[in-house]
Formats: structure tokens, sequence, C-alpha cells
């Protein structure tokens, strides 16, 4: 058992993230277009490439290697069975968002926020709640163009969280942000697509090497 | 909230109201039913009846004969009855041994909600696709309109009662919403199944006031009868056909019987209203009331006689002109403290 989870933690690529994409793929799904320059968010400054007729271009060098390390870390704790928690706050986009978290077995949360839910989770759901291990953002703003609450709340409850930040956002308490396009229909599919396929992925592997360990 | 600072230990003790209503775990309910079933067996055992065949009438029976009780409300006497009846249906644990809740929507708070709102979006969309296919090979749109007089959608307290969940206005309103758009598709036959699911029928609230076809005495002379009251009077009147305007009321003419003009005008206003003053005879017995009350009851009743040798247009005419309707003025009692029913006593200043 101990084996089982020390051992994805010797290899730098254990599940083989860099093989989901190409900076092609990304470039082809339109991730690299931000919004103008009037809405940058200071922080987002050193993932820009540059700025062509007034709108920002993400430097999508950086952004491969921030995706890599995303899709690493939630193989990894999909591997142990952790709970992922797909959060994203565009109407647009609410429909994909939950049809992905249902496929790979994971949950979704894209409706209003209330105040409570992870701080005040006790109560809100009863005694003995587990509360998710990750949260995953497909889009870190509101309907209001904030921040949205969950990523403070995660940052208070010690939750580790993935997000896909544009150029107005803020990335300063996302642990693992991804500098993206997050308006755009085509570069959304591309996210869930990947994690879906990263969390399939690694469910198959941890299934695997416990039936292995089984036979043993 | 109120933060308690400077106060005691005792007052600090959980308030124990505060937990909401009790939950019953599975094993409880499991328990209370084996329980009810055992005393079934016991109640059929004590009655002298057959055990395997003792339904809940024949419990109920038993129930009252043992205990009987006086008291006036039916639910505060004994009774027995299967658990599932007594306790409310309740929302198990959702989270399974090793803490992975079971629906993928818990940690939105109102799961069902959520779930049934992703539902019928998806089916939105399925019905959008299969639209946009039988446009691009050219077919027509089926344009079946559903018919919407006869059902309504589901109340906030029915849905309530489905999800097993608290809902809120704007919630219950934006489902209702999104479920019209659905049905204002042209394709949205597809999902007719799923729709029907938050359809209930409305019945029909008009009651049809059944008009009464004519009847022929020995002559061959149609006639038809009528029953109308005002305050305490009650008359049945008898319309009769081929008549001469001659109408009669208990036995006696109605000049003799009704010697003001007022009462006979009364009378004769629905036959005027028709325009068949000297083509119909008339028959009349009337009881009670006074004599303006007994010409209202008269007037109703050969009102309502008449609808059966008359066009419905004319029924609905004789309708709005107030010939068909009770009149439903009565005396109004008197009340203590006051010398009658509005009349207060003379106010005296000293």
């Amino acid at each position: 058992d101990d084996k089982l989870l020390t051992e994805p933690l010797s290899h730098p690529d254990f599940f083989s993230v860099k093989e989901l994409f190409t900076l092609k793929d990304l470039f082809d799904a339109r991730v690299h277009l931000g919004h103008k320059k009037g809405c940058r968010h200071r922080f987002m400054e050193p993932y820009i490439f540059g700025c062509r007729l007034d709108q920002d271009i993400i430097d999508l060098d950086q952004t491969v290697q921030h995706l890599q390390l995303a899709l690493n870390f939630t193989a990894h704790v999909a591997y142990r069975g952790g709970i992922i928690l797909f959060v994203s706050r565009k109407r647009q986009f609410c429909h994909l968002v939950e049809s992905t978290a249902r496929a790979c077995g994971e949950y979704a949360h894209t409706r209003y926020w209330q105040g409570g839910l992870l701080t005040n989770a006790h109560i809100q759901f009863g005694p003995g709640v587990r509360l998710p291990d990750l949260l995953v953002f497909l889009s870190t703003l509101n309907n209001v163009f904030e921040p949205h609450v969950a990523v403070r709340d995660a940052a208070k409850m010690n939750i580790p969280t993935v997000g896909v930040v544009d150029t107005n956002c803020n990335p300063c308490l996302i642990t693992y942000p991804v500098p993206g396009n997050d308006d755009s229909p085509a570069a959304v599919e591309l996210y869930c697509k990947l994690f879906r396929m990263t969390i399939i992925r690694a469910k198959d592997k941890r299934r695997q090497s416990e039936a292995i360990e089984e036979l043993r | 909230t109120l933060r308690l600072i400077c106060t005691t230990t005792a007052v600090q003790r959980k308030n124990v109201g505060a937990s909401g209503p009790e939950k019953y775990t599975e094993a409880f309910i499991k328990k209370q039913i084996e329980e009810f079933n055992l005393g079934k067996r016991h109640l059929a055992n004590m009655m002298g009846e057959d055990p395997e065949t003792f339904t809940q009438e024949d419990i109920d029976r038993a129930i009252a004969y043992l205990f009987p009780s006086g008291l006036f409300d039916k639910q505060a006497r004994p009774m027995m009855k299967h658990p599932t009846e007594v306790f409310p249906e309740q929302r198990k644990i959702q989270w399974g041994e090793d803490g992975r809740p079971f629906h993928f929507l818990f940690y939105t708070g109102k799961q069902s909600y959520y779930s049934l709102m992703h539902e019928t979006y998806e089916k939105f969309l399925n019905v959008q696709k299969h639209q946009d296919q039988l446009i691009a090979q050219d077919l027509p749109l089926q344009k079946e309109k559903r018919n919407l007089a006869g059902s309504r959608w589901l109340t906030k307290i029915e849905l309530e009662e489905m999800l097993l969940e608290k809902l809120s206005d704007d919630d219950y309103s934006r489902f209702i919403q999104l479920l019209q758009k659905l049905v204002a598709l042209p394709c949205a036959d597809i999902e007719e199944n799923y729709i029907q699911k938050f359809c209930k029928e409305v019945p029909v609230q008009l009651q049809r006031v059944v008009i009464e076809p004519l009847q022929y005495d020995e002559q061959g002379v149609a006639f038809s009868t009528g029953e109308g009251k005002r305050k305490t009077a009650r008359a049945t009147a008898i319309v009769y056909d081929n008549g001469t305007g001659k109408i009669t009321v208990n036995g006696t003419d109605i000049l003799h019987y009704f010697p003001v003009l007022q009462d006979r005008e009364q009378l004769l206003f629905p036959f005027q209203f028709l325009g068949r003053i000297g083509k119909h005879d008339m028959v009349c017995t009337v009881s009670g009331g006074g004599r303006s009350a007994q010409a209202g009851a008269i007037r109703l009743a050969s009102a309502k006689a008449l609808r059966s040798f008359v066009t419905e247009k004319e029924v609905e005419f004789m309708r709005q002109a107030g010939l068909l309707t009770v009149d439903p003025r009565v005396k109004e009692r008197k009340k203590p403290g006051q010398e009658g029913p509005r009349r207060k006593f003379t106010w005296k200043k000293r």
C-alpha cells in the first residue's frame, strides 16, 4: 500500500501528461487570446507575451509549462483517490463542465456559490463531510467580474487550487495557475478534454497497480 | 447573530432546539417497521382474526374498539399506522464509507434541484440538435401544438415534495421558464415523456349547466319547469308554449295575487327581455318570504324554465342580464352591543 503511494512520486512525469497536448493544439484552440489592454490585471503581466492592436497575447511557452504542472498535480490527486471539484461561473459552459465532471466521476459546482460551503461545511451539510481535495477553476471570475469566493475559501481551508487565469484575473491565491483564455468555447472544450483524460488515466493506472499488487 | 461574551457556562450550553428536525436513521426506521408488523399480528390474535389477512382498515377498527377516545380531533386519538406514513421521508446520508459523496452535484448544496436543471437543459440541447439535423436534411419541422388549456405545471410545493429539498421562489420560476422554453421549440415532441412528469391535468372547472330538453304533455303542447329562490321564498314555475300570456300563481291570477305593479313587472321581465310576452302561459307555485321575495323567486324560476325554449346565445344574454343568477342577499343578523345589523345605539356624551 505504501509502495502504491510513493512510486508515482519518484518519477517527474509518471502519468506522461506531456503527450496529451502540444503548443499547436493550444494555439488552434485560441488559448493565447487575452482581453483588451485596459482589462489587464497587474499580476498577469509576467505571463503576457505582448499586445497587438490593444489585445493582450498570452505567452504559450509559459502556458505549456504551467499546464503540464497542473495536469500532473491533478493526476496525482486523482491517483490517490482525492475529491476534485470543478468550479466555473460562466453560464455558457455550465453544462459542459458538469458533463465533464460526471464523465470523470468527480464533482462540479457551476451555480451560485453559497457563502459557507467550504468554511461552514459541517453546519451546511452535516457532521462528517469530506471536503474536496482539489479545486479546478475553468474561470476564476464570477458573473460580476470579481474574483470567485472559492479561491479565497480554498486558501483559507488549505485546499490546493488549479485555475485557468485570463488577463483580467488575479493569479495570486491559486496554487497552480494556468494563464490562458477562459472565454472561447474552443479553449474551454480543450481544457475539459485534457482534465477528463488526465483524471481517467490516473484512475485507470491506480486500478491497474492495485490489481498487480493483489496478484502478488 | 449575537455573540455572548460575559455569560455563565449554563447559558452557553448547546441550544437543543437549534439542531433542526429530528433525523431518523435507516436502522431506526427498520426497527419501527418490524415492531409494527409484530404488533399487527398480536392485534389480529387479540381480535380473533387471521394475522395474514389483517388490513389497515381492520387495524383502525380494532384500535378504535380497544382504545375508545372521546377527543374531538381525529388526529389526537390513538392510531397505529405503517412507519413510512408516520415518519416523513428524509434524505439519507449522502456519502459513502470513504467519504466521497454519491451525487456529482453534492457540493452545490441543492443537488436534486440543480441536477433537474442540468437534465432539462440537456433535453433542450437534444431537441435543438434534432432540429438542426432536420433543417440540414430539409425536412419540415413538426408543428403539432400541445393542448395547453387542460394542463398546468407543478406548483412549488409539489416540486419540493418531488425533490425532497427546499426551493426558493426564484429557483422555481427559473425552472418553469426553462420548461416553457423547451415546450416552445417546434420539435419538443421528442421529449414529451420527460415533460409529462411536470404537467398536471386541470379538471374542467366550468360546470356545464345542462339545459333540459322540452317535455310534451297530453295535448302535445311543449312545456318546461324551473325552480327559483329569493331570501326565504321558494318557487317552481311551469312555462307552456303556444299560450296567450296568462300567468297563474298558487291557483290565482297575478292581478289578484300581486296587486302592486312592481311585482308584476318583475314577473314579466324575462318574457319582455326575450320578446315573448304573449307567446307563453305560466303556472307557478310559491311559498315563504314576503311579496317582493316571492316575485323575485318566480322571476328566477321562469327564467330557468325559458332556457329550454331559447338558443344558447340568448341564454348567454340572459345570464349577462342577471336573470339566471340567484340573488345571495339575505337578512343580516343583529349583533350584540348594537341595535340592529349596522345601527349602533345612540351615543351619549355623558
